[in-house]
């Protein structure tokens, strides 16, 4: 059990929450802990916006017929769930959010390198999420989160040119938090905190900014020349103009693969502080797990052409493709080993962000091994584009991503707010979110198997009692979604006080007063010893 | 009568055989690793859970060896999995040449079918069991996918390009067929059915179509309804008999194979590839002919490549 339960302590009198009051003491701050509270508030909305988006889709999907909407409603559903998951509030979640917070505190440094800019990379976001909101509500958009041409900038009658105008802006965004990242890294260190003492979450920060910087600009460069190509009718990808679809998919998924990359990579940092902290062990093979976060960012830029087995590029392109989605899969491996390894001979805890960090693995080792299939080409010839394919994405996006991020959440609540959340109903929220996810995707890799395509209003009735499993299990994982809500936010002003360092874990950010003065560190600290050092000295009480 | 629908756990066509081993030994890997990461966590959860006498385990060492294990072993699995989906792949890379040629037009929401006799379909496939079939297809508006689950295929049907897929069903019966790359409002609705048919039973459908025209003769009905002849057949555009197939010398040195691809993209955009000795007069028929009209046309074309000017007459109407 937590440490917070048996001891008392004294909650700060002067902190970064309580130093200045009022909402311009918000919006125009430059505390990188007050902006990642911004970004908290924003994608929590965004994530229950997709959350409802998806609660919809299951909804219709109980009837082979379609329950509940009409088929041009059912692609906007799942286009907005798609867009906002991904861009609003997957892409955003961890890096900004925990990110924010962290990155000074870990490495002893009173802010980000550039704290001006990192607020106004807030401001972007928000404006790129008002546009996106302004085509969802003048009527949504339908043409899948992938706005795949000749539809998008031909066909569909929708909101096309404001939802790619608002992926455009945010994209913006997440360059500059990219570049703050990795200044920040690079120069503002504590002495003494040299690149293999830092912990494996920064790491992961660092592969996660690489590839914004890189990636982003890409989507940023496609969604102009669709919009181009819309409004203009420039010939880039319709052939009726002139233009090649195939072209578009290149670049959509020269982004697209390190995007989802982007995705997980920041869950696996989350998951090694976990995994170290709550096993009291440093995590094992560190310089593997850390370099496996590089290769994973350098790799995840050479396997776009797997999203495109079955569009007829060339057989050439297929293998090189093939090969490498399977290349980046041994990094991948290397960081489940290294992690199960870290638990041998440990002092394991099973408070909530464990649970979570256990989770992550059990589910992310199957996202993972169904990604094995895709890269195959042969067996993708048959499950691209099928339910298949939607649970392993899910997989790895939902029981990886949302599962590190909540994890992390539930890890460094007690640092951000000083105070402890209700554990018993925090490992009740854990057990349902992983239960839910199983019953909810699960059953689709059936599906997928058996035929059934994505994207699909009605479908045939053989499909339906697979389908109400699915959604049956959706709405075990909403209630998953919901409870944390309620407990995290009563725990903020309710919960008790945590204390500098609830779990007896190691790491600078342990060392200082929950919640954290603005300044972080009165004197910067000095270095000297590696990341995880339990069990260094016994005599430090734990 | 239609038949009753196969089921959906159906392996239909000889690839389908072949994908379902390599499925089969994926799926082994899949439930051997995955019982083994969730088998030592459990037991290491257990066994090392923290309580009296456990609360300061000993500091983590490395170990290089149990390192290079778990990162060659999958590395080898890996090059493995990859080696025997990329030896199907390509194995079923190209059709075999005799095989019967079917033609597909994607079109929001509907697939149509030609067959070289003239016979059409919408959203119903019907082929002969044991025979190989290469779809050659088409679309008009956006970007399809032509899947049939229990073949264990698909292809994506692109605008602005013909792509193909082929297959020897195996068994007859009635298959699910469906679109897979979402393309707009009635994306779901975009389902069809293959039937197939005993030969026997297949020629009697054939036959059913009632003496209508084949491919080739209602592209050479075209021809020249659209005035293609006045130019064709006069030398002042190239002439088509013994065309396709061959290699043919353009106006810049380079020289193309006179296949579908090369007939579609001249007859849309007659200026890309100019034939050498000839000047670029034609104008595009882009917008006037449709896909099934060009292929029409390209059968049309290609008639006129095994036989000698009098059969071109008589191909005529």
């Amino acid at each position: 059990m937590s440490q917070a339960v048996t001891e008392t302590h004294v909650f700060p009198l002067v902190h970064y929450l309580n130093v200045r009051y009022g909402w311009k003491s918000w919006l125009f701050t430059t505390d990188h802990k007050r902006i990642a509270w911004l970004y908290l508030a924003a994608i929590t909305f965004f994530f229950f916006v997709g959350g409802l988006a998806a609660t919809l889709m299951r909804l219709n999907l109980i009837e082979p017929q379609g329950s509940l909407v009409e088929p041009s409603t059912y692609n906007r559903l799942f286009t907005l769930h798609g867009l906002v998951m991904i861009f609003f509030f997957l892409a955003p979640s961890i890096p900004t959010v925990l990110g924010n917070f962290l990155i000074p505190l870990m490495i002893g440094a009173k802010d980000v390198a550039f704290p001006k800019l990192n607020l106004l990379s807030w401001y972007i976001f928000m404006a790129g999420g008002t546009v996106f909101l302004y085509s969802v509500l003048a009527g949504g958009v339908d043409t899948g989160w992938t706005f795949y041409t000749p539809l998008s900038s031909t066909y569909a009658n929708s909101n096309v040119m404001s939802a790619a105008m608002g992926v455009f802006i945010s994209g913006f965004s997440s360059i500059l938090t990219g570049l703050n990242f990795i200044v920040t890294i690079h120069t503002m260190r504590a002495p003494g905190l040299t690149w293999f003492r830092l912990p494996l979450f920064l790491w992961s920060m660092y592969a996660t900014s690489i590839i914004f910087i890189l990636a982003m600009p890409v989507i940023a460069i496609t969604m102009v020349l669709l919009m181009l190509e819309r409004f203009l009718h420039f010939g880039f990808f319709d052939p009726a103009l002139g233009g090649d679809p195939i072209l578009f998919q290149h670049l959509f998924w020269f982004f697209g693969h390190p995007e989802v990359y982007v995705l997980v990579l920041p869950a696996m940092g989350v998951i090694s502080e976990l995994i170290a902290t709550f096993s009291r062990k440093r995590i094992f093979g560190y310089s593997f797990v850390a370099f496996s976060s590089v290769a994973i960012a350098v790799l995840s830029f050479l396997v776009w052409g797997h999203h495109m087995f079955v569009s007829g590029e060339s057989l050439y392109s297929g293998l090189v493709f093939s090969f490498f989605s399977f290349a980046v899969a041994i990094p991948s491996a290397i960081k489940v080993f290294n992690w199960t390894a870290t638990l041998y001979k440990g002092s394991i805890s099973f408070d909530a962000p464990m649970l979570y960090a256990l989770g992550f693995i059990g589910l992310f080792t199957m996202g993972g091994l169904t990604g094995l299939f895709l890269a195959t080409l042969a067996i993708d010839v048959h499950v691209h584009d099928t339910y298949f394919i939607v649970a392993h994405f899910h997989f790895i996006m939902v029981g990886g991503a949302v599962m590190g991020y909540l994890g992390g959440i539930h890890y460094w609540w007690p640092k951000m707010t000083g105070r402890m959340y209700s554990e018993r109903w925090a490992r009740i929220a854990a057990v349902l979110v992983f239960v839910g996810f199983i019953l909810t995707f699960g059953p689709q890799f059936i599906l997928g198997y058996l035929g059934m395509p994505r994207r699909y209003a009605v479908y045939p009735h053989e499909f339906q009692t697979l389908n109400v499993l699915s959604s049956a299990g959706a709405s075990i994982l909403a209630v998953g979604y919901v409870i944390p809500l309620i407990y995290l936010i009563r725990s903020a002003r309710y919960g008790p006080v945590a204390g500098p360092n609830p779990w007896g874990a190691k790491g600078l950010e342990w060392t200082i007063s929950s919640p954290p003065p603005t300044e972080n560190f009165a004197v910067t600290p000095v270095v000297t010893k590696e990341a995880y050092a339990f069990g260094v000295e016994r005599s430090e009480p734990a | 009568m239609v038949p009753e629908p196969s089921s959906n756990w159906t392996q239909a066509s000889s690839w389908a055989n072949d994908w379902q081993n390599l499925f089969h030994f994926e799926v082994g890997i899949f439930v051997f690793f995955s019982l083994l990461i969730f088998s030592v966590i459990l037991y290491f959860a257990v066994k090392y859970r923290r309580r009296a006498g456990n609360e300061a385990p000993p500091p983590t060492k490395d170990y290089l060896p149990l390192e290079i294990t778990w990162t060659a072993v999958p590395a080898a699995i890996c090059v493995v999995m990859f080696l025997w989906g990329a030896a199907l792949f390509v194995r079923n890379g190209v059709p075999p040449a005799a095989a019967t040629e079917i033609f597909v037009v994607g079109k929001q929401w509907m697939w149509k079918i030609q067959y070289p006799d003239g016979r059409r379909d919408i959203n119903e496939l019907h082929v002969p069991v044991g025979v190989p079939i290469k779809l050659t297809m088409a679309s008009e508006d956006v970007i399809h996918d032509f899947a049939i689950p229990a073949f264990r295929i698909k292809k994506d049907v692109v605008p602005g390009h013909y792509t193909t897929l082929w297959f020897t069903a195996t068994k007859t019966g009635r298959y699910h067929l469906y679109c897979d790359q979402y393309c707009g409002t009635s994306h779901s609705a975009m389902v069809g059915w293959v039937n197939v048919m005993e030969p026997a039973q297949y020629a009697q459908w054939l036959s059913g179509s009632g003496g209508g025209k084949s491919l080739a003769e209602t592209g050479a009905d075209l021809y020249k309804q659209y005035a293609c002849n006045t130019c064709h057949d006069i030398g002042r555009g190239p002439s088509f008999v013994g065309l396709y197939g061959t290699s043919v010398k353009l106006s810049n040195g380079q020289t193309v194979l006179a296949d579908d691809a090369y007939i579609r993209e001249s007859i849309l955009n007659p200026s890309a590839k100019i034939v050498a000795g000839y000047t670029p007069l034609m104008p595009t028929f882009q917008g006037q002919l449709g896909e099934e009209q060009i292929l029409q046309l390209t059968a049309y074309i290609k008639s006129l490549a095994k036989h000698d000017g009098e059969e071109r007459k008589a191909a005529k109407p």
